[in-house]
């Protein structure tokens, strides 16, 4: 198979990134990567055999090995100064999530309050990161956090499913950033990805990215549709490409949501990418982290695979609402000394 | 054809492994722990999970989540399934007779008289369940024209600490009345002698009473016991098996910190005796409705 004819999009590797080289020279798959992303070049339109090339040549991930990595760093003992640590970092990257068709106004006001000061026995808890809500809820959430640091998040582009074409998923993101949403998290179009059709998943994020401008893009992969651990990697790529500031597992809507053996393959991808071009992009796990236990694991996890510099609210994300709840026990747990009970925290 | 004597094989006996009870399966101790079980002359017995403070927490959370369910049973429902769950002990009889005997190192007589007993308080506690309310609710007098009821509820989750002795009667004097009452409950079985605390636990699993609803941990009461008083989510605690006078101070000390009702152990109690009311009044709480007449 000829390789791709596709040139790195525009500049060349800045100087300063550590040894790009050295990963093209290992792995050609890389070399497309390098250039700017899709959605700062409007002329780049790589053709869909040349993104199949690239994407192709990634290295495979060895899934045997990742599971049992995944599973050999969460079996790390996080205990008393170290935990009540992690709580409060962990805490400070929460999405708040409410995504039901039962969403009222009401309660998004209320999530806001518990967004802005999750524990009120201890007001140095916290703010959260963001509240994640839906687009016409968007202006509910502003009016709520006005003044507040928590950023608004919005689900767009026909999510859950993103079943719908450009122009509907551009015109429910151009809503949401209307309404004040300063983060968008847009689903890609799982059948087009797994058709081969990258061109279009690519094309789709870098239309919407275009359509944000600085507010910032979280992409969801939505891997539980994904099927294989290399397909996660190339839609992490593709992403990242295409201009993704942030690349997010799951929706939440399908089972299985956010794992750890796909979050690492993930923060390998971030890892590399950032290698490569210098640019940091972000992970954000979602759906079915309900438990400090898990949350502490996900932060290991960051930390050893793509290191600190990852374990900040920009860095890394819980996208949850139980989550907060068992953070905020085991925080108190911590300082009384004696378990607490789920009747203690308020009810979402 | 030369005869050949073959001796018979050695069959290998099938050992049980104790384990504890917790949402209606059989986990280790979270720990890792065991200890070992002696009859009363020393000799080894079993070896028994040696529980800790999580074992304790997931219980807690199992008893939490089931007990909505148990308590939404119709009484008369409840009343069926602790009959069922003494049907399976007097099946089991022998069973419990041995470890009795062997565990209290009393006569296989008293023994028998004691698994007969248990059997028969925890037939005594099936008939309450939908007695409760009529025993202990009422209808009361008031001056003006309201209905004013007294409605018995359960706790919620109790934490039972079992007595060393009578080891089975103890164990069902305490947990059946909870049960009656609708409460999901965690104990902590006799540590001297928790076989027969374990039989128990697989006749529940067997016998339709919704698992998480009795969770039952072996090990040591001054171990486990401060969790379950401190744990903001017990309810009540039943201290009939804390004799030590230090032991039951801790934990009254413990469970003010959340408000949880506390029922000391009382010397003169002889578990023996068919009860009065006073261990189910402990089972519940009385709630109080006013309701104008006439609207």
């Amino acid at each position: 198979m000829a390789v791709s004819t596709w040139q790195p999009i525009l500049a060349p590797v800045p100087d300063a990134a550590p040894t790009p080289a050295g990963l093209i020279a290992l792995h050609p798959g890389y070399a497309p990567f390098a250039g700017a992303t899709l959605a700062e070049d409007p002329a780049a339109t790589p053709s869909n055999a040349a993104l199949t090339a690239s994407l192709r040549g990634l290295p495979a991930v060895d899934a045997v090995g990742v599971e049992r990595r995944a599973a050999a760093l969460a079996s790390r003992s996080i205990k008393t100064t170290a935990k009540a640590q992690g709580i409060s970092l962990a805490v400070s990257m929460i999405d708040l999530t409410t995504l039901e068709g039962s969403d009222t106004p009401g309660k998004v006001r209320s999530l806001c309050r518990k967004a802005v000061l999750p524990d009120p026995a201890d007001p140095a808890l916290g703010p959260v990161a963001a509240v994640c809500v839906y687009p016409d809820l968007v202006a509910t959430a502003v009016t709520a956090l006005a003044g507040s640091p928590v950023h608004v998040a919005s689900v767009a582009t026909a999510f859950p499913a993103g079943r719908a074409s450009l122009r509907v998923r551009c015109a429910d993101t151009a809503d949401a950033l209307a309404a004040g949403a300063t983060e968008i998290d847009m689903v890609i179009d799982r059948g087009a990805f797994l058709a081969g059709d990258y061109a279009t998943v690519a094309a789709h994020i870098a239309e919407v990215k275009r359509l944000c401008g600085g507010v910032h893009l979280k992409v969801i992969l939505e891997t539980g549709e994904l099927a294989t651990y290399d397909n996660v990697r190339r839609a992490a790529w593709l992403s990242m490409l295409a201009g993704a500031d942030v690349i997010k597992t799951s929706t939440g809507k399908v089972a299985p949501a956010a794992t750890l053996p796909v979050t690492l393959v993930m923060l390998e991808a971030v890892r590399d990418y950032h290698a490569l071009t210098g640019r940091r992009v972000g992970v954000k796990a979602a759906g079915g982290i309900r438990t400090t236990k898990d949350a502490l694991r996900y932060l290991v996890l960051v930390n050893e695979i793509a290191g600190p510099d990852w374990l900040t609210p920009a860095g890394f994300r819980f996208g949850a609402s139980a989550l907060l709840n068992d953070l905020l026990m085991q925080r108190r747990r911590l300082t009384l000394g004696s378990y607490v009970s789920p009747r203690d925290v308020s009810v979402d | 054809m030369p005869t050949e004597s073959r001796s018979e094989p050695v069959r290998v006996d099938v050992r049980k492994t104790c384990k504890l009870f917790i949402n209606g399966a059989f986990p280790r101790s979270e720990s890792g722990r065991t200890y070992v079980v002696a009859d009363s002359r020393g000799r080894f017995l079993a070896n028994a999970a040696l529980g800790s403070r999580k074992d304790a927490r997931d219980a807690v959370l199992a008893a939490r989540a089931a007990q909505p369910r148990w308590w939404g049973a119709t009484a008369y429902n409840r009343g069926q399934v602790l009959y069922r769950v003494a049907e399976i002990l007097e099946g089991r009889r022998e069973q419990f007779i041995d470890e009795v005997s062997r565990g209290e190192g009393i006569t296989r007589a008293r023994a028998a008289a004691q698994v007969a007993e248990s059997i028969d308080r925890w037939v005594y506690y099936a008939g309450f369940a939908d007695k409760v309310s009529q025993v202990l609710g009422s209808a009361n007098a008031v001056a003006g024209p309201y209905f004013n009821l007294s409605v018995p509820e359960p706790n919620g989750v109790m934490a039972l600490i079992a007595p060393e002795r009578p080891s089975l009667l103890g164990l069902v004097a305490i947990t059946a009345p909870a049960l009656a009452a609708g409460n999901a409950c965690v104990i902590v079985a006799s540590q001297a002698h928790p076989l027969p605390a374990i039989g128990l636990s697989e006749v529940l699993a067997t016998s339709d009473v919704p698992g998480g609803v009795v969770n039952i941990l072996t090990g040591s009461a001054s171990e486990i016991g401060p969790w379950l008083a401190g744990h903001r989510d017990v309810d009540a605690l039943d201290l009939t098996g804390v004799a030590d006078a230090a032991l039951a101070t801790d934990l009254v000390q413990r469970a003010a910190g959340s408000v949880t009702r506390v029922r000391l152990a009382d010397p003169a109690e002889d578990l023996t005796r068919v009860p009065g009311l006073g261990r189910l009044r402990f089972t519940c709480q009385v709630k109080t409705v006013w309701h104008p007449i006439g609207t």
